[in-house]
């Protein structure tokens, strides 16, 4: 997308009159280095230096602290391989994408195309709205917060969930959290409350762009609002869907606050994943090269990710330009 | 005439006024709704309830009496005055000096269309996506090293950093379709880059720019990784690190739990409030970039 943003900046610049030319023969451009300045030496400081600095970390055996380091090479990265902890924490992510990304991602695409195209001419942009505002709700509290209410109704003594299951007379409702087989499956439960919003509100702004001369056209067609989703909908807010994906899916990979308030990776690792995996190896299990190891990993794979989601979304932007 | 022009105004159409069907429609958005709001009803009905009183009566039931010792012992405990104008004194800064710094790069990419700015802007979107945790250790050495562990200007610098990543690509492409025509004005009345910067982009983009406050703001007012390491005493820790640091305290009853999560997202609600107007424009703006 940025591509072709700038390809038209680039023939915009073109069209342009020069300015009258100077008696250097310097370019135009070079003048604008310095603003650029502050920002290259704070992203080198902040950004450039620690991510090399981490890599080089991880091909060491070290404490941390006024530790030695001892020099490791790859082994970091060959234990990592034999670590059933760190494959149970990569598989958790896969969980976290369902949770954050396809199941928020289809149901945003269903409430958002209900509201705009059905509700919202029924009852009224207002009730859209409303309704909209309610969805985006759990997006705007700290992640933490969510985390630390979740937490509470979730628990299996005092929580508000299981003292209202015992009222209704389930003798021994679940350990939400503390059972590894529906601790998973509870925190997947939490992601979905708080990212849902998200794509609503998303898909909605998009659809305000769409010519609603279609949807009527469609409907004298006699098409249903099935059909109307599927052809019209759908295809018209591709690009929304892929910037969804997108950053819901490095959110994904990335997840760590709601873990470490709901589960803290537990029970027996049920709800790992691998940024709370290098965390507990930094400053919990004092294994500084092994974390680094796996937040090394971690970086390559949301990197990789996002750029197969970016070359996918070229191709289909590619597609639809030559009409296929 | 006028009935009709009513209806549109409403945006209801009048052949849409029919069937029971979209009735059910309704419901069932609501229902989704409620389901939503449930965990906040849930917390508003025990932040005031008394440990007795939920115990004997359970999460659903109204509080049969006004119980403030939850607010209260939460208010107290975390000290939450000071975690409030941590929140707000980083949020703040990081909000201001992001926008600053994202203004100057955009300004040399979008404006000055410096060499190479394709990969520029996808390093700072690379910068953008980057997990926290491939960064944290040499960061808190790198603090350590130059005294500023456990200070809050390493989490400011951290975070402006961070959101500026963002903000770059942002109004990078957004001064790319600035009009060419007020620069050049501007160049012949012999204004000097920095006098163009301030007295003819930056008013223009000033709305974006505000949008992008309100972003930094609200991000790391929610950010929760970084701080939580970085920050490791009472007196520079942020509401959200407060808050999750009271778990496990076995003095942590229902309301207290329930007090405490309410009164630590009343700020980002309020905020929220006032700037939502802006805010749905920037999340536009957002997603058809």
């Amino acid at each position: 997308m940025a591509d072709t943003v700038l390809a038209e900046r680039r023939a915009r610049a073109d069209e342009r009159p020069r300015a009258p030319r100077r008696a250097r023969r310097r370019p135009e451009w070079v003048g604008y280095l310095p603003y650029l300045l502050p920002g290259a030496v704070a992203f080198g400081v902040v950004i450039g230096y620690p991510l090399l600095t981490n890599v080089y970390f991880s091909l060491f055996k070290w404490r941390g602290g006024m530790a030695p380091l001892r020099w490791y090479g790859l082994g970091n990265y060959v234990d990592l391989l034999g670590d059933d902890k760190f494959w149970t924490s990569f598989g958790n992510s896969l969980a976290m994408i369902v949770a954050m990304v396809l199941v928020p991602t289809l149901l945003g695409l269903v409430l958002a195309a209900v509201l705009f195209d059905y509700l919202g001419r029924r009852f009224g942009p207002r009730v859209a709205s409303v309704l909209r505002a309610t969805y985006y709700l759990p997006q705007i509290l700290p992640v933490a917060v969510a985390g630390v209410l979740w937490n509470w109704i979730l628990n299996s003594q005092t929580g508000a969930l299981n003292v209202i299951l015992r009222g209704l007379g389930v003798q021994t409702p679940p350990n939400w959290l503390g059972d590894p087989d529906t601790a998973l499956p509870s925190v997947m439960l939490v992601l979905i409350w708080v990212q849902m919003g998200y794509p609503v509100v998303i898909f909605m702004a998009a659809l305000q762009r769409v010519d609603p001369e279609l949807y009527e056209a469609a409907e004298l067609d006699g098409a249903g609002w099935w059909d109307r989703f599927r052809a019209i909908t759908v295809p018209q807010i591709r690009p929304e869907t892929f910037v969804v994906t997108l950053t819901c899916t490095v959110a994904a990979l990335k997840v760590f606050g709601p873990i470490y308030v709901l589960t803290r990776g537990g029970p027996e690792s049920s709800t790992l994943v691998p940024s709370y995996y290098s965390y507990l190896s930094f400053f919990d299990k004092s294994q500084v090269g092994y974390g680094s190891a796996i937040a090394t990993v971690l970086t390559l794979v949301i990197v990789v990710v996002a750029l197969v989601i970016l070359g996918l979304q070229n191709r289909a932007e590619r597609r639809e330009r030559e009409g296929v | 005439m006028t009935v009709a022009a009513d209806l549109r105004s409403t945006g209801i159409d009048s052949r849409y006024r029919r069937g029971a069907a979209r009735w059910l429609v309704l419901a069932a958005a609501v229902l989704v709704g409620l389901a939503v709001l449930a965990p906040f009803g849930i917390m508003l009905l025990n932040a005031f309830k008394s440990p007795q009183d939920y115990a004997a009566n359970g999460p659903l039931s109204l509080p049969s009496a006004l119980y403030l010792d939850g607010v209260v012992g939460f208010w107290e405990r975390t000290d939450f005055p000071v975690k409030l104008w941590n929140s707000v004194f980083i949020s703040a800064l990081v909000a201001v000096g992001g926008a600053l710094l994202s203004l100057l790069n955009a300004y040399a990419i979008g404006i000055g269309r410096i060499k190479g700015r394709l990969w520029i802007v996808a390093l700072f979107l690379l910068a953008n996506m980057l997990p926290q945790e491939a960064l944290i250790y040499p960061l808190f050495t790198m603090a350590q090293a130059v005294g500023l562990s456990n200070s809050q200007w390493s989490v400011i610098i951290i975070f402006t950093v961070i959101q500026s990543a963002f903000g770059t690509y942002l109004l990078s492409s957004v001064l790319g379709t600035f009009p060419p025509a007020l620069l050049e004005a501007a160049a012949l009345d012999g204004a000097s880059r920095w006098r163009i910067l301030w007295q003819v982009v930056f008013p223009i983009v000033r709305p974006t720019l505000s949008v992008l406050m309100i972003f930094f703001f609200i991000w790391t007012w929610n950010e929760f990784f970084i701080p939580l390491v970085m920050l490791t005493s009472n007196d520079t820790q942020t509401i959200p690190i407060a808050l999750a640091s009271l778990q496990g305290d076995r003095m942590m009853d229902a309301p207290t739990i329930n007090a405490g999560s309410l009164v630590s997202l009343v700020p980002a609600v309020l905020f929220f409030l006032i700037f939502q107007r802006t805010l749905t424009r920037g999340v536009t703006a957002g997603a058809v970039k």
